[in-house]
């Protein structure tokens, strides 16, 4: 597997301008002829799709939800970063860049962040002009908040829906083009294979979710924008769609897989609450603008929260990391309440949850102010635990949430398999291993805007692509292989529901494969992941058939590939020996417990490659840090 | 708690549909109502039977997924909440609940609970958005919006899309998903070069569906998860008349006769 990450010749700041300056361009009369596949509708998917038809493409869309509109995207809550300084304290796109390269705890490619810090403030702008209603100060201006892991202020927000405000905007520019007739949208239909024809990504089988019918779509280029995969823990923040399936199908047909193990452990969610829970939910991240963590200062201590007096309180992250404080990055912040909870302090039932608190904050601005800035948040706590967050302390604990490995990329933001662009969350570009708060949005905007039109021109100009019709024999391949596995999904018949399979699995990969890993435990994680999967592949019960809308042979589908994704997780987490950002390995800590970095060995992406019935091959590709110093994170 | 659930089952979109009667226990206050589902679902399937269709993703409220009429109310007894946040500590031991998909002409019946929305869709389509090429974007800052004009945008940009407030309308009439848009859009300065000819596009689009017309029942604020007011569809009804009012304009410019005068 060759791992050419195609970065531009000289200095940082000037590789993208230059790339642009240079790029090949396709000419207007020939973007028509050129059919691209874009494979989920969420703020990657759709504003590619929308950008992309656009500039005269012949664009092809799916989604597996009923609406482009209802892309996992929409629940992001916090906040959008950019670099605009519009509050004078100090950012730039250095700055911006430096933090999240730091943030991901040195793990991510210089010059894909970098790029990534100079197009924020095009973002903005953009979702501005679509008619986004970012929150504004009086006087008319943008308004700011902050988020984990900075030191300003440069998030963009709505509310606590800044994640649906966005996708709106990206949904609205899409709809533009289908009225328009150049996109052809596909909602209600699943991609369960890359189709793949001398070398390069040439199409897709799908299945359409209301009729079960298998289709072939061909094309010269496939973007897949279909998200991560955080839901192989079952209990995620996740919507319960969200799945691996498109990039653990473009793995099998040779698509390098980067980085598996480093999975964003969310601290703020609320805690689980009983054996039937099916997800968890997220408190956004914004709170820790104004709310104070904390626990009990002994073990043991069930008083009421409010009968706690101040100096019998613990606040642990502000007592630890002084200067970041409440806003320490959510790698570090999580770990924190883990240990706290492990020691004996954490609260509510189960004794796994820290309070987060914001008392102070009404008592110092008023609960009207506080409700502008968080009521949705409030409500939604009130809502699910019954409990009334402006006046008892909301209780959180972490969770899965994001992941920041993917299919690895370049800097085009191509795979390994030519032909086959990956965006957004689906890819493993920008984050390292860790991603800092309002990010993610960033990320799959500036993909999907502002990268894949240019890289995807420079792939398609000058290129003579034969031919491929969806009836050709590497579609029909495809999906007869599809057929085959529906069938013996179908025809298992056993006793066991794929929830129960899926919520084994999790726990399997949550106690070993989680906020904390060890060489023991990862080794155990992979024998019971492969008797797991043994088990459902005898004993699975998929009800109905496959000629209409059949939701568990659809998660029966997903969870199948859950398998195989939580063993090369387990797999690359074994193969990682240090700590870093996300991925805690119990073995390597600082003396205060935390990670341990081994930059001599480690510094560099670890690329899965998937061999048949063989195990997978692992190559790297090595990170060069030219323009930043290695150096030991610190929040303190 | 134990409840007795009557559930619309319904195969596919011609056949016909009938309540069937399913008594579920082992259910607790935290639990959502589509947890609730959930837990039919696997015992369903331990059974041997066909578990119920239901749309679901987020679980957050936010995404507009799910939506279902519980005892008559589109997303159940609690304002402002949609039945995924719907939680069962709402309800007592021993309740009967009957459970329905959206009735409405434009949303015909998938397979259970689950209904065609796309109509919404083509509504969007037509005319729901500004028109803003990707680059073409000044500066996010060079122009200014009051932030109470902002505050009202983003009150009606929260609609999830649900169709609520279809189902719940005795019309089945879609003004206020339609107004969101409108007062959403027609209120931001950047909205404004498009905002008359947005609104005749949505209205005709909205017409050219299977959606009946407004006559002022506002069932759909009262189950409007996100709240929405009823004054969008006000707004809905100026821009559509001053649209209708205003002649069309040729591209130059210059005003164009009505055709046959």
């Amino acid at each position: 597997m060759r791992l050419d990450p195609r970065i531009p010749e000289g200095p940082l700041e000037s590789k993208w301008t230059r790339y642009r300056d240079n790029v090949k361009l396709v000419s207007p009369a020939n973007k028509c002829r050129h059919t691209v596949i874009v494979v989920g509708t969420g703020l990657a998917g759709a504003s590619a799709a929308a950008t992309l038809a656009e500039l005269g493409y012949r664009v092809v869309a799916f989604c597996f939800q009923d609406s482009a509109r209802r892309a996992h995207s929409i629940a992001a809550q916090g906040g959008i970063n950019a670099s605009k300084n519009y509050q004078n304290d100090g950012d730039s796109t250095w700055r911006l860049f430096y933090d999240t390269i730091k943030g991901g705890d040195f793990r991510s490619r210089e010059a894909n962040v970098y790029r990534l810090a100079e197009l924020s403030v095009n973002i903005i702008d953009q979702a501005v002009a679509q008619g986004v209603p970012f929150a504004r100060e009086y006087g008319g201006m943008l308004a700011n908040r902050s988020f984990g892991g900075a030191l300003v202020s440069r998030t963009f927000y709505a509310r606590g829906q800044t994640g649906q405000q966005l996708l709106l905007g990206a949904y609205s520019a899409l709809a533009r083009q289908i009225g328009l007739g150049a996109v052809e949208m596909h909602p209600h239909t699943e991609m369960l294979d890359l189709v793949v024809v001398g070398g390069r990504a040439r199409g897709i089988v799908t299945r359409d979710l209301l009729t079960g019918r298998v289709e072939g779509h061909a094309a010269e280029a496939v973007i897949l924008a279909t998200g991560g995969y955080s839901n192989v823990f079952f209990l995620s923040t996740n919507a319960k769609g969200c799945n691996a399936t498109a990039i653990w199908r473009a793995y099998k047909r040779g698509a390098g897989f980067a980085n598996p193990c480093f999975t964003q452990i969310h601290p703020t969610c609320i805690p689980q609450a009983g054996e039937h829970q099916s997800k968890l939910t997220l408190m956004s991240e914004s709170l820790r603008n104004d709310a104070r963590v904390w626990v009990p200062g002994t073990k043991g201590d069930t008083r009421d929260p409010a009968e706690i007096p101040p100096a019998e309180r613990d606040y642990f992250l502000e007592r630890i990391y002084p200067s970041y404080g409440n806003l320490a990055p959510r790698d570090v912040a999580s770990r924190a309440a883990k240990r706290m909870c492990d020691d004996g302090r954490g609260v509510g039932p189960g004794g796994r949850g820290v309070y987060l608190d914001l008392a102070d904050a009404i008592a110092r601005l008023g609960q009207d102010e506080i409700r502008d800035r968080y009521g949705n948040l409030f409500e939604m706590y009130e809502r699910i635990t019954g409990e009334d967050p402006y006046r008892v302390p909301m209780r959180i604990y972490p969770a899965p949430h994001y992941v920041m490995g993917g299919l690895w990329v370049d800097y085009d933001l191509a795979s390994t398999i030519p032909g086959l662009f990956v965006l957004g969350e689906a890819n493993f570009s920008d984050h390292g291993a860790n991603r800092l708060g309002a990010s993610a949005l960033m990320q799959g905007l500036a993909d999907g805007y502002f990268v894949v039109p240019y890289t995807l021109g420079e792939y398609l100009a000058g290129m003579r692509l034969e031919a491929v019709d969806p009836n050709d024999a590497a579609f029909a391949d495809a999906k007869r292989l599809l057929a085959e596995r529906t069938a013996r999904l179908l025809g298992v018949r056993g006793s066991r529901t794929v929830d129960s399979f899926h919520r084994e699995l999790g726990a399997i990969l949550w106690e070993r494969c989680g906020m904390s890993r060890s060489e023991r435990a990862l080794g155990e994680a992979i024998g019971k992941i492969r008797e797991l999967r043994e088990g459902f592949w005898t004993d699975v019960r998929v009800p109905g058939d496959g000629n209409d809308l059949n939701q568990e042979l659809e998660k029966a589908g997903r969870v199948a590939d859950y398998f195989g994704l939580a063993e090369l997780m387990s797999l690359d987490a074994l193969e990682r020996r240090e700590s870093c950002g996300a991925h805690f390995r119990e073995e390597f800590q600082t003396p205060d417990g935390e990670a341990l970095r081994n930059d001599e060995s480690f510094s560099h992406v670890a690329v899965w490659e998937h061999a048949g019935d063989a195990p997978p091959v692992r190559h790297t590709e090595p990170l060069a840090f030219e323009s930043v110093g290695l150096a030991q994170r610190s929040y303190k | 708690m134990k409840l007795e659930l009557h559930i619309w089952r319904q195969k596919g979109p011609r056949e016909k549909g009938r309540f069937v009667t399913y008594p579920v226990g082992g259910i607790e206050e935290g639990m959502s109502f589509l947890e609730v589902l959930d837990v039919l679902n696997q015992n369903l399937i331990g059974r041997g039977e066909d578990p119920v269709a239901f749309e679901h993703d987020c679980r957050e409220g936010i995404c507009g997924s799910c939506g279902m009429v519980i005892n008559g109310i589109a997303h159940g007894p609690r304002r402002g909440t949609t039945a995924c946040q719907l939680h069962m500590r709402h309800f007592s031991d021993g309740d009967v609940i009957f459970v329905e998909p959206w009735r409405a002409r434009a949303f015909p019946v998938v397979k259970d609970l689950v209904v065609d929305r796309s109509a919404f869709d083509r509504i969007v389509q037509a005319g729901g958005f500004i028109s803003a090429r990707t680059g073409s974007a000044p500066e996010a800052n060079s122009i200014l919006i009051g932030k109470e004009t902002a505050d009202l945008a983003m009150d009606a940009a929260e609609c999830i899309g649900c169709g609520a407030c279809v189902a719940a309308c005795p019309n089945g009439s879609a003004v206020l998903f339609v107004g969101a848009k409108i007062t959403h859009l027609g209120l931001l300065p950047q909205g404004q070069p498009e905002r008359l000819a947005r609104a005749r596009a949505m209205v005709e689009a909205m017409e050219g569906e299977a959606f009946g017309s407004c006559s002022s029942h506002r069932e759909c604020e009262a189950v409007c998860p996100k709240r929405i007011s009823i004054s969008t569809i006000a707004r809905l009804n100026r821009d559509y008349i001053k649209a209708s009012v205003a002649r069309p304009r040729h591209a130059s410019g210059k005003v164009q006769e009505p055709v046959g005068t």
